[in-house]
């Protein structure tokens, strides 16, 4: 069988997705006050293209699981059927099970979406984590839109496969890190082992810009007395820059600038926003900002304060990509607490749960677990199966790819866990993984089971991690 | 579960002094003694005096006791946490309020931990709340190989949270050792040497005696004693005569000397430092590579405090990580506590969730992870008997301190939470900062008001 991608290539994907961002904005921005934006100048072929083919698969059909189908379903005694790559439908135990299809006994098991990150180091940060791997941060300048992620990311990183094998990823947004004020591009890819970060691109993702606000940039550079060095110097030179952004996009020839390519495809409506961002108050003003310059923040990241303004976050149809219950370890996490996603959820917002951790990435279903649990403890109960969207179909949407990932519908993409067990108990494991449809991981085969280049000939080279 | 008892403890404000044990007897639920065994259903558990009268099933309730209705839920000990932080930092970040270390100090072994812990830090109850009853206090290490002198604490809403001072010495090996010693592992070995010669050259000369090794009662909080009645050494020495002091009780073998190592080879490298120093009480911390060597870590009887949960090889000592380290350890017969903190989520408060997953593991193929018993222990009983308290704390027997902490559900599971915690038989208080935001921010109506007249 040939490997192929689906759906048209990544054009159609990204005028999709930025279609349905401008349509977004329009209900949240404050209307009339968007600068009327030019097309910007772009290379001809979009450049460091995804190579990524999907392997082969077979027909297969889960049956007798427990399903959480990643939109807020959940079916008991349930059918998961995927072919070619892509989801062909899923039902109860009265779901026709094509011929030829391979059963896979779902009993006392549990599936899942593929789970999806939304926020990850892996390959820019890479393990083991000496300085000579230290690619996520490019802290010579506050604002550099144009550094691309992909640039940095190893793919030899032993990370993904930990990520794959114990946490069900499928599929991960890799993030510069949060020095400066705009990170860059990120770059989202398939957990699949590759030769090259092309090979793992996910195929028509949009890209985002990552921004942060708040503590990072203005110590960083303020520690090297330069600017910013407070908070208020932060959203001054953010001003200062979308402002040359506009400049940029009002010139009828401007001359190619890869910095300002990014910050007009964000003004444009084709690149989201991924801000990192700990207090309330700071995020306010992001929102502000974004209205002045006519751009949509998809999500805030780390965002534990959200739930202080959730029915701000609501009405503006942002996600927050928060942790379970990190909290602390920064002045500006000091007022985090465990039922931050749980009152988010609450209001109505969109939540995600995040890593941004090597560790953390392998057990997002028992991060979300927790974060359920603390809700129910203060009398929010969130049904189990909209709890799995946290880790699936929110993650997807917030990254421009829930049209062909985050849930089990079909025509979308055969990314799929089978867990031994109920994801949300901390007794269960991934037992298989799917990518578009093929298996990618399998507990039962310890074949089945990336090992990367760095580990060949290492003691515990192939151990079960 | 009915609540038959109901206790004042809603304060924030710390006791000055520790209040009154109550006697109280919890009844029907399900519960694990700490020491290994499997949780035990519909089970008594009698606490009198502040200890531990006796727990299991079948247990007869004294006449005249408070009895709770344990119904439907889970009676465990305390958790203890290995080599935390608590009390030594506000917010990691904001280096005013962060004592872990002291880069730039003229110590390194005599730093004491035991006169600045903060039982006020939010650190302390968000930990209590999450049932963490006991811990170690390490110092970490920042001017030299050597951390200082560890504590051992309870977390009761008091000012006497220091238990048991200067129990244990800490000494940075491997790769952060030996930056720290000048660039190499050749130099961690050649300080800690000279260092444990001085110091037993030191101890000889002085006729001193020691004090703050894990004995039973509460040491003062002065300064070390060891000190007025020294006379100058003589000759080259790198060690000062405060460090020096410091380490006379870790050559002697009356201080525990908590070895913080990753690499296989390195820690049997530690492991041999016992033919130059027969009496070193040695624990390995961390020891990530630990299961290559186990059956020669089993073979020296030194136990071992690990993260369970690293499986990435995240540096050149690190890279045979795996979550079956601890199980391997525990199956080759090494005592073996699971502690460590690698990311912000790795609290204290979340040891379950590590244990937990060492249940998960043993599903796996090829994993070795550990029964439920086995892991309840490795955070409970375990760790207080790698601190010199075995059968004293993180255990339901008879004469242990009276540390309970009644959960909603099983422990380990990722749903569940304490509800009432008790250290000593003293109910705790269970709010904290973050407890206070969440009833602040239960509601975002500020038609009246501001949230902030909400407290």
């Amino acid at each position: 069988m040939g490997r192929h991608s689906k759906k048209g290539g990544p054009v159609a994907l990204l005028l999709t997705t930025a279609a349905s961002l401008a349509l977004a904005g329009c209900t949240s921005a404050s209307g009339n006050d968007r600068p009327a934006v030019a097309a910007a100048p772009v290379a001809a072929e979009e450049p460091y293209a995804s190579t990524y083919e999907r392997y082969p698969g077979v027909p297969t059909a889960i049956v007798g699981a427990t399903i959480y189908d990643g939109a807020g379903g959940m079916i008991e005694n349930g059918t998961v059927l995927f072919a070619d790559g892509e989801v062909v439908g899923i039902g109860g135990a009265d779901l026709a099970i094509p011929a030829g299809y391979t059963r896979v006994d779902g009993t006392g098991r549990f599936v899942t979406p593929g789970i999806i990150d939304i926020h990850s180091h892996l390959g820019d940060y890479p393990t083991p984590s000496v300085d000579a791997h230290s690619d996520g941060n490019e802290a010579t300048d506050p604002t550099t839109p144009e550094v691309w992620a992909e640039h940095s990311v190893w793919p030899q990183d032993p990370g993904f496969s930990r990520a794959l094998a114990n946490g069900g990823i499928t599929s991960l947004q890799i993030l510069p890190g949060s020095a400066n004020l705009m990170g860059g591009r990120s770059v989202t890819l398939k957990n699949v082992p590759s030769r090259t970060v092309q090979g793992m691109k996910f195929p028509g993702a949009p890209y985002s810009l990552k921004m942060a606000c708040g503590e990072n940039p203005k110590r960083v550079y303020g520690g090297r007395n330069r600017m910013p060095s407070t908070r208020m110097g932060n959203f001054a030179v953010n001003r200062e820059t979308w402002i040359e952004a506009q400049e940029y996009m009002a010139e009828e020839e401007p001359d190619r600038d890869i910095a300002m390519e990014t910050l007009a495809g964000v003004l444009s409506g084709e690149i989201m926003i991924q801000n990192h961002c700990y207090r309330a108050d700071e995020m306010a003003l992001v929102l502000s900002m974004a209205d002045e310059f006519g751009y949509r923040v998809s999500a805030f990241h780390h965002a534990v304060e959200s739930y202080k303004i959730a029915d701000m976050l609501r009405d503006n149809e942002v996600c927050s990509a928060v942790w379970a219950d990190w909290y602390g370890f920064k002045m500006e996490a000091y007022d985090a607490i465990p039922e931050n996603a749980a009152l988010i959820h609450n209001q109505g917002a969109c939540v995600v749960i995040h890593s941004d951790d090597e560790n953390g990435i392998q057990r997002l279903n028992q991060e979300a677990a927790k974060a359920q649990a603390d809700g129910r403890r203060m009398g929010i109960d969130i049904a189990d199966a909209d709890v799995i969207s946290w880790i699936t179909l929110n993650a997807a949407r917030a990254m421009g790819i829930g049209d062909v990932t985050g849930s089990l519908e079909a025509g979308k993409m055969a990314d799929v866990v089978l867990w031994n067990g109920d994801p949300l108990s901390i007794y269960s494991r991934p037992e298989m993984v799917w990518i578009d449809g093929a298996v990618m991981y399998d507990m039962n085969d310890p074949q089945m089971r990336p090992v990367s280049d760095f580990e060949l000939g290492q003691p515990g080279e192939g151990d079960v991690k | 579960m009915k609540r038959l008892l109901t206790l004042a403890v809603s304060s924030l404000a710390l006791a000055a002094s520790p209040a009154l044990a109550q006697d109280v007897a919890i009844t029907g639920a399900t519960v694990a003694l700490g020491d290994g065994s499997d949780p035990v259903e519909n089970a008594t558990v009698v606490v009198r005096g502040g200890r531990v009268v006796a727990a299991g099933a079948g247990v007869s309730v004294p006449a005249g006791m408070t009895v709770l209705d344990g119904t439907g839920t889970w009676v465990t000990p305390g958790i203890f946490a290995s080599i935390t932080n608590l009390g030594l930092v506000d917010v990691g970040a904001v280096s005013e309020s962060n004592d872990v270390d002291a880069d730039d100090s003229p110590f390194g072994a005599a730093l004491d931990v035991s006169p600045v812990i903060n039982p006020n830090a939010q650190d302390f109850g968000y930990s209590r709340a999450g049932g963490v009853t006991r811990a170690s206090v390490m110092p970490e290490a920042g001017a030299s190989i050597f951390g200082g002198q560890g504590a051992i604490i309870d977390l009761g809403a008091d000012y006497d949270a220091v238990r048991h001072p200067r129990a244990f010495q800490v000494v940075e090996f491997g790769e952060r050792g030996a930056r720290l010693a000048g660039g190499s592992r050749t130099s961690v070995h050649a300080l800690l040497r000279n260092a444990l010669h001085e110091a037993g050259t030191y101890g000889d000369a002085g006729e001193l005696r020691t004090a703050g090794s894990a004995g039973g009662q509460r040491e003062g909080l002065g300064l070390d004693s060891r000190m007025p009645n020294n006379v100058d050494r003589q000759g080259d020495v790198l060690l000062t005569r405060f460090d020096a002091a410091a380490l006379v009780p870790v050559v002697r073998g009356e201080q525990k000397l908590y070895v913080q190592v990753e690499r296989a080879s390195d820690i049997l490298s530690v492991l041999a430092l016992r033919e130059e120093f027969p009496a070193l009480d040695i624990v390995l911390v961390g020891a990530t590579e630990g299961w290559m060597v186990a059956d020669r870590i089993a073979a020296a009887d030194v136990p071992v405090i690990a993260n369970a949960l690293r499986d990435l090889p995240a540096s050149f000592e690190q890279l045979a990580a795996t979550q079956s380290n601890v199980g391997r350890l525990v199956d080759a017969g090494v005592k073996v506590a699971i502690g460590g903190y690698d990311s912000s989520g790795d609290h204290p408060r979340n040891l379950p969730q590590q244990a937990g997953n060492m249940v998960a593991l043993n599903r796996v193929p090829g994993a070795t992870g550990l029964t439920w018993g086995e892991a309840f222990a490795a955070i409970t009983s375990v760790p207080a008997e790698v601190a010199g308290l075995g059968g004293r704390m993180g255990v339901l027997a008879e004469g242990a301190h009276g540390d309970l902490v009644v959960w909603d559900g099983d422990p380990l599971e990722t749903s569940s939470a304490p509800v009432r915690v008790f250290v000593d038989g003293v109910e705790q208080p269970l709010t904290n900062h973050q407890t206070r935001l969440r009833d602040r921010y239960r509601s975002l109506d500020e038609s009246e008001r501001p949230r902030a007249y909400e407290w």
